[in-house]
């Protein structure tokens, strides 16, 4: 099996291990939209979706009445019922950008996971810890964001291409709160990188470095940078609520007064890919926070994962080192949604006041915080 | 002055950063969430109803098996929707509660009319029509939601009497003391 991958074209390895990726996040973004239903159900106090019973499945004895109490029939109908109904097209928007839109909205989304490791597993022939990723580039984090903040491309192309009042202001809004979050964002990860750097060895911006220098031993060196920079992780998660447009940040599409914002115009299977990937976007955001302040596939602060999985296959270390990943990643979808069940909306005002005015000055003030910090502590 | 001016202390430092606030509320919302259901799972779980309830109007018999309705028809005369339809007949002489002397030969309640106010259960002098806790009715026609003498003594059943008025009548004119 092994042999006859490896002894495939490098092009056709590459195009597998991407739709594998593509294959596991589309399923996790349709299972955040079903978990998204029943946190707020359970949240509201009521049972949430558990009517629907697909025949087949639905009547196998326990296993059955689970999957009903659970809503996942409810997941199946909400798919087909996207990729079933009639294509509707309003006839006063620009069919191009229209079509294109969507487009743009997933692509990106989904070409991050190209540099986020979701794993690790022991290479025993080199005896070191070998990144699960499809691509271990230096560039790392950098084509996060760089790829990652294409997307506000698609709420101004989707807004604009719609030709209708409502979705053109939630275009705007979007455009404004990205480009806004995106700055305190890059710049909380600055002392990241330079904890991370240390002179001497060549530097790096990948993902896999940051988790490798988080599970070193030693009291510094396996602690989590929440506990180092604690400031860092908070103003890292603060701009992704915002640039994931979730509350109590989601100007772009806030139902109250702007009907559906920028996906007004839009139904059927286009509407269910802005929806896919809105969570493709959260998961992999959350991914990203994980490996940058949460010890990424250490189980625990101060216990790596290198020494625990080295005696065991490579395929069972992977599984492990992928779990903890995982897990960490649907604790923070999980609070995603724990938050927007919680607060209501800010004010678009109130939005962009605590972007420019509060967070960035914070985040301008950590960076150059940690740089004095980090200088003096190399130079001792 | 009927009103008063509220002084409004200025927020501190931790309030104005929202997050002591904002734990609060992630705190009391998982309270919320791991706590039980508070929805009412309905087909499978019904409500429990309270005495007094005004659910559907049905006719009562007592616990004689004697219908207690004499077609008095004072209901239909309350009735303000028009819901009610009594086509009053005589009891036969033979029947041991002929002396009652009427009983309804067709008793309709239109359900589609019926507006449950409960005039025609306070207005009956012989307590044979009560609204009772039927509260969920459905029909595909309109002749379906008509309920007929049958079904409403099928919906009413047997209600504990406190008075057995028309034996204590029948005891009283053998007795030799009746009549008007």
């Amino acid at each position: 099996m092994i042999e006859l991958y490896l002894s495939l074209p490098i092009w056709v390895q590459a195009s597998l291990k991407g739709l594998i990726a593509i294959g596991l996040i589309i399923p996790i973004a349709g299972a955040c939209s079903l978990a998204e239903r029943k946190i707020s159900a359970w949240i509201q106090g009521r049972p949430g979706p558990n009517r629907a019973r697909a025949w087949g499945l639905g009547y196998i004895p326990i296993l059955g009445p689970i999957l009903q109490r659970l809503g996942v029939f409810h997941l199946m109908a909400d798919g087909a019922k996207f990729v079933f109904k009639e294509d509707v097209v309003p006839g006063h928007v620009n069919k191009f950008y229209y079509y294109l839109a969507p487009l743009v909205a997933l692509v990106p989304s989904l070409c991050t996971i190209v540099v986020v490791p979701f794993g690790a597993y022991f290479d025993a022939a080199t005896e070191t810890l070998k990144p699960l990723i499809l691509a271990d580039v230096d560039v790392g984090i950098l084509a996060v964001f760089a790829i990652g903040s294409l997307s506000v491309y698609s709420l101004i192309l989707a807004g604009w291409a719609s030709n209708s009042k409502y979705p053109f202001l939630g275009g705007v809004r979007a455009s404004a709160q990205l480009i806004s979050y995106e700055l305190s964002m890059t710049l909380s990860v600055i002392p990241v990188f330079l904890w991370v750097n240390a002179p001497g060895p060549e530097a790096t911006l990948s993902l896999f470095a940051v988790v490798e220098s988080q599970s070193q031993p030693g009291f510094w060196g396996g602690m989590w940078f929440v506990f180092l920079m604690p400031l860092c992780a908070f103003v890292f998660l603060v701009s992704l609520f915002a640039e994931t447009n979730r509350q109590p940040f989601d100007m772009p599409e806030s139902e109250a007064d702007l009907v559906g914002g920028f996906h007004t115009e839009y139904g059927e299977f286009k509407w269910s890919i802005f929806f896919v990937a809105e969570y493709a976007h959260m998961t992999i955001g959350s991914g990203v926070f994980v490996l940058l302040f949460l010890g990424g596939w250490n189980p625990l602060p101060w216990v790596p994962l290198e020494p625990l999985i080295a005696g065991l296959p490579v395929w069972l270390g992977g599984l492990i080192g992928a779990s903890v990943f995982l897990g960490k990643t649907f604790f923070f979808i999980f609070l995603f949604m724990w938050v927007r069940w919680t607060l209501p909306r800010f004010r678009y005002d109130q939005v962009m006041k605590l972007g420019w005015q509060k967070l960035l000055p914070i985040a301008i003030a950590n960076v150059i915080f940690y740089a004095l910090a980090i200088a003096l502590i190399e130079r001792a | 002055m009927s009103f008063k001016t509220v002084e409004r202390k200025p927020l501190s430092f931790a309030e104005r950063t929202y997050v002591p606030q904002i734990l609060g509320g992630l705190k009391t919302t998982f309270k919320k969430m791991v706590k039980p259901n508070e929805t009412l799972e309905y087909p499978e779980a019904r409500p429990t109803i309270p005495p007094g309830y005004r659910g559907v109007p049905t006719l009562v018999k007592d616990p004689n098996g004697r219908e207690k309705c004499v077609s008095c028809q004072l209901c239909e005369f309350v009735c303000p929707p028009k819901a009610i339809r009594i086509k009053p007949g005589e009891i036969p002489a033979d029947d041991p509660t002929a002396h009652v002397e009427k009983a309804p030969q067709e008793f309709d309640i239109d359900m589609l009319r019926c507006i449950y106010c409960g005039l025609c259960q306070e207005v009956c002098p012989e307590e044979a029509i009560w609204l009772q806790n039927v509260f969920s009715l459905s029909g595909y026609t309109r002749e379906e939601m008509v309920n007929n003498k049958a079904k409403l003594y099928e919906l009413g059943g047997t209600l504990p009497d406190d008075h057995y008025k028309w034996d204590k009548k029948k005891a009283a004119e053998e007795a030799g003391n009746g009549g008007h």
